[in-house]
């Protein structure tokens, strides 16, 4: 042994043999945690997604059932911070936010809101990635023929205003499944939005869009490790393709592609919130901070907190995403391995 | 030469990288000729030198032995075996015997796996008995190399540039292979770990009687570690000897000039060393010169090298060039 480590010692520019071992992803996450804003993020998430999921024991009353003589009530504590809603303001401490135009807890709505925004901020990246990666390595490792005519639709597909494209996905879907006839397919698709309150088109609009980005990446980021010596070298050992694809390639990409994904949460949660806006997104009575901002937005002058507070939580929200995505991105940067 | 000694027969291996031209449909509007029917042999045990200037087609010729590459023609016979016929799982018992230890020991080992992993990965796929046993292989395998196998578990990027390459040695020693393609296995290291890979696979050599091509454009290395040597210019092999008649007795005027440009370790024998400086740049592989791919920088070119291809002729037994004006 010590003869080894003799010559170890002079092959080894003076490493120290009691190194640290430390994989990558190791290293990563070491420095995820010492990123002070991305830790805050993460713990904001975790905290939205612990709302979203026991929302039903933190609401303290139920997001639909409508008081409409407590209509459009502003709480007292807010009345006493702003003096000029006095003269007209129905004062109430009964609702920690206020109550709606129709006199359901703005709070309670906020709580349940954050479901429909947390869902599209994980379903939509599992949907891009499914779709988008599967696409983007199969044409990234094919590559020839099959590359060049599977990016061309893309392209196509990219030529559309997302915007507009998913504006009319959704107008497309609500009209073709409105009233389709017991058994087809269509009415198994259109009972299962209904009891999604409407999330399941929005998660399919959002996924028609948003995978060709993806494959755009994934397809760039096989192509250039594809190339590497490591994947020849397991090509002369007799790997076949499905172990160079998740043993050598897909391992190596995975660090851009979550930090891609994480950094585009936010323009999901924008997209739901825009098509509930508009008045394509979740059904009513099913509260989305979107809608809460459109009905809101109509009294926001005699009534500032009915959009104010799911403004709040949807920026708050898209921070911490932001943030943490940020943190995701330095910590898997290559170039800062083993930095502080 | 006994027919029985070869272990590998390159017999007019050309290969060509298309050129194309199209957005929806491709056309093929030319070829880089990387290598243009070159034939060869490897005899068992042996070194085969392979030099040449960068872009020669080297490292594709070596690649397309090991069919990384499919040859666009021509024929590779491993103990009389075409491999240019095999597919899929036919070959991959084939790859078991020829291995490759590539140029870049930070490129060349994946930086997901540890290197138990890798070294492991040929035993795995090839099915070579269960976890215990590769483990106590790799063990084997890394104190081959001179590393310690305590090691086993960490990530490539703790190990030095000369330990990562004994990494990459020890894997392709892994399937206990009979050939093994070296591509400048020492070319991106420090002049002094150079020396410790070049004599670990020598060591290796001698105890498993491994047979190398040894791809390399240092010429006073491969002429240490070489029994045979082979010169390329442009896709072709334009000479080809033993290592002591090569580098004293050049035929090719290419390889004149190549030996005239290494310096010698002693002042006055460096003094009178006289330079073959060739004029102009290495033409296009994609469109090389007619005739003799050397006349457009050849000191001695004239009419007829424009016009013919030279033959490849033996000259002196065992001593193989193509030049019209060799003698």
């Amino acid at each position: 042994m010590s003869a080894q480590t003799g010559v170890l010692k002079a092959g080894a520019g003076g490493m120290p043999l009691t190194m640290k071992r430390e994989s990558l992803t190791a290293d990563a996450f070491r420095r995820l945690i010492r990123n002070r804003a991305a830790v805050v993020g993460g713990l904001i998430v975790l905290l939205l997604a612990l709302i979203a999921i026991f929302a039903g024991q933190i609401a303290p009353k139920s997001y639909e059932v409508q008081v409409l003589i407590d209509n459009n009530k502003v709480p007292a504590w807010m009345v006493s911070l702003f003096s000029s809603m006095a003269p007209y303001a129905k004062t109430t401490t009964d609702y920690l936010l206020g109550a709606d135009y129709v006199g359901r807890d703005l709070f309670s709505r906020l709580v349940y809101g954050s479901r429909v925004s947390l869902s599209v901020a994980f379903i939509g990246p599992i949907i891009s990635l499914l779709i988008g990666v599967v696409y983007g390595s199969i044409s990234g490792f094919f590559g020839g023929r099959a590359d060049n005519l599977m990016m061309r639709i893309v392209d196509v597909l990219y030529a559309f205003p997302t915007l507009l494209f998913v504006i009319l996905l959704m107008a497309f879907f609500r009209s073709t499944f409105a009233k389709p006839d017991p058994g087809s397919f269509a009415y198994g698709l259109s009972q299962l939005d209904a009891r999604m309150g409407g999330m399941l088109f929005i998660f399919m609009g959002i996924g028609f869009t948003a995978w060709e980005t993806m494959a755009r990446l994934t397809r760039g980021q096989v192509l250039s490790v594809r190339e590497k010596e490591f994947v020849e070298a397991a090509r002369t050992v007799g790997a076949g393709n499905g172990r160079i694809m998740f043993r050598h390639i897909l391992p190596n990409i995975v660090g851009p592609l979550v930090v891609f994904e994480s950094l585009s949460i936010p323009t999901y949660i924008t997209f739901e919130a825009f098509l509930s806006y508009i008045g394509l997104g979740v059904n009513p009575p099913t509260p989305s901070w979107g809608s809460m901002i459109a009905e809101g937005g109509s009294v926001i002058r005699t009534y500032p907190n009915q959009a104010v507070f799911p403004a709040l939580a949807l920026a708050i929200t898209m921070f911490a995403f932001n943030f943490l995505g940020d943190g995701l991105r330095d910590a898997l940067d290559p170039r800062l391995r083993g930095t502080q | 030469m006994s027919q029985d000694n070869v272990l590998l027969r390159v017999d007019h291996l050309v290969k060509h990288f298309p050129i194309t031209k199209g957005i929806l449909v491709q056309k093929q509007v030319g070829a880089v000729r990387a290598v243009d029917d070159i034939s060869f042999d490897i005899r068992r045990g042996e070194t085969l030198g392979l030099v040449g200037e960068s872009g020669c087609g080297k490292s594709t010729t070596g690649r397309t032995i090991l069919q990384l590459y499919r040859p666009t023609s021509g024929h590779v016979y491993y103990e009389g075996k075409d491999l240019t016929t095999l597919k899929g799982s036919a070959l991959r018992p084939m790859r078991a015997k020829m291995q490759m230890i590539f140029q870049d020991p930070y490129a060349s080992l994946n930086p997901r796996m540890t290197v138990a992993e890798i070294i492991g990965e040929p035993l795995v796929v090839h099915k070579v008995g269960g976890t215990k046993e590769i483990n106590e292989r790799v063990d084997q395998l890394l104190g081959q190399v001179g590393l310690n196998p305590a090691f086993a578990n960490r990530y490539p990027h703790e190990f030095s540039g000369g330990q990562r390459q004994r990494i990459g040695v020890a894997r392709a020693l892994a399937l206990n292979p009979d050939l093994i393609v070296c591509d400048e296995p020492i070319s991106a290291l420090d002049v002094s770990i150079q020396a410790q890979v070049v004599n670990l696979l020598e060591d290796l050599q001698d105890q498993l009687g491994l047979t190398y091509l040894f791809i390399a454009h240092d010429l006073s290395m491969v002429r240490h570690i070489s029994d045979r040597v082979a010169v390329m210019y442009l896709g072709i092999i334009v000479e080809l000897a033993d290592r002591a008649e090569l580098y004293h007795n050049p035929l090719h005027p290419y390889t004149q000039a190549l030996l005239s440009a290494v310096p010698i370790p002693d002042p006055q024998a460096e003094e009178k060393r006289a330079r073959i400086i060739l004029e102009g740049d290495v033409p296009s592989p994609a469109n090389p010169p007619s005739g003799c791919r050397f006349r457009t920088r050849c000191p001695i070119a004239q009419a007829l090298c424009a016009e013919e291809k030279p033959v490849w002729r033996e000259l002196r037994p065992d001593h193989f060039v193509a030049c019209h004006f060799a003698n």
